[in-house]
């Protein structure tokens, strides 16, 4: 197979890779901090798709739309953190599981209601719909460096975030001990809304991101939701380092395995049950990993209860 | 005692189903340290759990500088200027020490002549040493000077001590007590929970003693040193 194509995936599943962070982050802090399972997660992305492309149609303009769908995101995420999920947090896990199922089914119900049923769409700026030659006779598209760039940014910033402020402290602290943190005077409550909110807004941001180059529809937070869960599992739970490692990883590792694990059956195996293994054992790929991390490490790559 | 800075009536408190505390009374006044003596599982750290807001109270009274504290939430009765050094240390060790001290730092009360990271450092220096090691790095004795290195970096009205010294190397805790002594001399009132009915003897001004969930008895030093009797029935093991 020619090196070009290869590029090409790579950039593709790191591209993948750094959207999976940006909704991996909220949901491993949340689940680290607040030992909180919250499965309406996936849904702040779709919302996120759905303001960007309902801020278009008022406003004509994607940065305008993007602008304005990134607080919106954040107010949703405050909203339902104060509203629903707040009173989850002393109940088990499987209560926490089957309330915030309850919230996806009534949100992508929701979503129908407001925006149709039908997939929409987002239309590119001139300014971002160009490509950019790699090499010799091959072309990449600016958006998705563009994607692939802010995913990055983020996760810097993300970092320096967690690792060197007062917030990122408790953040970390939390992790380990909440009621240490109540009794030396920071107001939990407060701190587990803003992380809640911050995390709501990142998955809102991988939303907009996605709406120019999927579609957009109702239950598409869902198949993402899936895959944070198996980053943050590889990743460790709690942990923003680990779930930047992860994300990459099994964004690079499913979309290398969906483009070329066919042909390379094909090396060992004739064509026909290469055709018929490929695909299969491409899409267990990830979950393979995982298996193979939690076999490993059950604690994760990077286990946040001992240290960040 | 009205002027109390902190003052403990009639509390009644326990864990489910079990009830721990059967009516405690305890005073701290400004600028007082004052002992909480008792046997193993009298109910000493429920009391200090009870005070903190961690565990509710089922009947009786907490007032702390002025305010009614029963019933409120732990980072309220923090803030309202009570440092908590808890039975086990509990620092983080997803922090560094540096990290451990900042956190949760305030000064809230607008001390005019705070604690600082400096000077927490210059009163444990051990601390400065191993400030950029992670909470699980340090020994015990550096985890208790970090636990009241966090309390006082809230800059806090009332100290409350659960195990000052338990479990720590003979020369460390002479070092704990040394620092204690420079708080009491600083003003600081102080509550404190410990073993060592010697050292306390010296440090403190009075002392509380639980029963089964009860105070039984309280009084200066010198009354208790000079009555046998009652340490004696309450106290030796
Ligand atoms: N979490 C808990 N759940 C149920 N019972 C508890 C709990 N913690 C303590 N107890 C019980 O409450 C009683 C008082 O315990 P407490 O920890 O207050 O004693 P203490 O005076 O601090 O003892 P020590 O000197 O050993 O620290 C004990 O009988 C203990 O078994
Ligand atoms: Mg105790």
């Amino acid at each position: 197979m020619p090196t070009s194509l290869v590029l090409v995936q790579l950039f593709n599943g790191l591209q993948f890779g750094v959207l999976l962070f940006l909704v991996a982050a909220g949901l491993t802090l949340v689940f680290g901090v607040m030992d909180f399972i919250n499965l309406a997660h996936g849904v702040q992305y779709m919302l996120g798709a759905y303001l960007a492309v309902a801020f278009y149609r008022l406003t004509g303009s994607f940065f305008a739309a993007a602008a304005l769908a990134l607080p919106a995101s954040l107010l949703f995420g405050l909203a339902l953190e104060v509203v629903v999920l707040r009173h989850l947090y002393v109940r088990d896990h499987l209560s926490q599981v089957l309330a915030t199922f309850g919230v996806i089914l009534f949100l992508n119900e929701g979503v129908k209601i407001v925006w149709g049923a039908a997939p929409l769409n987002l239309a590119l700026p001139e300014l971002l719909s160009g490509s950019v030659p790699l090499m010799e006779g091959l072309r990449y598209p600016v958006y998705r460096f563009v994607i692939i760039g802010v995913g990055l940014s983020v996760a810097g910033g993300l970092y320096l975030f967690v690792n060197h402020t007062r917030i990122g402290m408790l953040v970390r602290a939390g992790a380990s001990n909440t009621a240490m943190i109540s009794a030396l005077g920071v107001d939990i409550k407060r701190l587990f809304t803003i992380v809640f909110g911050f995390g709501a807004m990142l998955a809102g941001l991988a939303g907009v991101m996605v709406a120019p180059i999927l579609s957009v529809e109702p239950g598409m937070g869902d198949q993402v939701l899936i895959l944070a869960f198996v980053v943050i599992v590889i990743g460790g739970i709690g942990s923003i380092r680990g779930a930047f490692v992860a994300a990459l990883l099994v964004g690079v590792i499913d979309t290398l395995g969906r483009s070329f694990m066919t042909d390379a059956l094909r090396l060992v195996l004739p064509a026909s049950p290469a055709r018929m293994i490929g695909p299969a054992l491409a899409s267990m790929g990830i979950y393979l990993l995982m298996a193979a991390v939690l076999a490993l490490r059950p604690a994760g790559l990077f286990p946040a209860k001992g240290r960040a | 005692m009205s002027d109390a800075l902190l003052s403990v009536r009639g509390l009644e408190a326990g864990y489910g189903g079990s009830q721990v505390l059967f009516g405690v009374d305890l005073d701290v006044g400004c600028g007082e340290v004052v002992s909480l003596l008792g046997r193993n599982g009298m109910g000493k750290t429920t009391t200090v759990l009870s005070i903190m807001g961690l565990l509710p109270t089922r009947a009786g009274e907490i007032r702390f500088a002025g305010r009614a504290m029963t019933c409120q939430a732990p980072f309220r009765i923090a803030q309202a200027g009570i440092g908590l050094v808890p039975e086990g240390r509990q620092v983080f060790p997803t922090l560094t020490v540096e990290e451990n001290l900042i956190a949760t730092a305030s000064n809230r009360g607008g001390r005019a002549a705070p604690w600082t990271l400096e000077r927490v450092y210059g009163f444990f220096p051990r601390l400065a040493e191993r400030r950029r090691n992670y909470g699980d790095e340090i020994s015990g004795g550096e985890q208790q000077m970090l636990a009241i290195g966090r309390a006082l970096m809230t800059n806090p009205k009332l100290l409350l001590l659960d195990e000052a010294t338990e479990g720590l190397a003979p020369l460390t805790r002479q070092e704990i007590w040394d620092r204690l002594a420079a708080l009491k001399r600083d003003g600081l009132s102080i509550l404190i929970i410990d073993k060592t009915i010697e050292a306390l003897l010296v440090l403190a001004d009075r002392h509380v003693i639980l029963e089964k969930g009860r105070s039984v008895w309280s009084g200066s030093s010198r009354a208790l040193a000079d009555d046998p009797v009652t340490r004696d029935r309450y106290l030796s093991v």
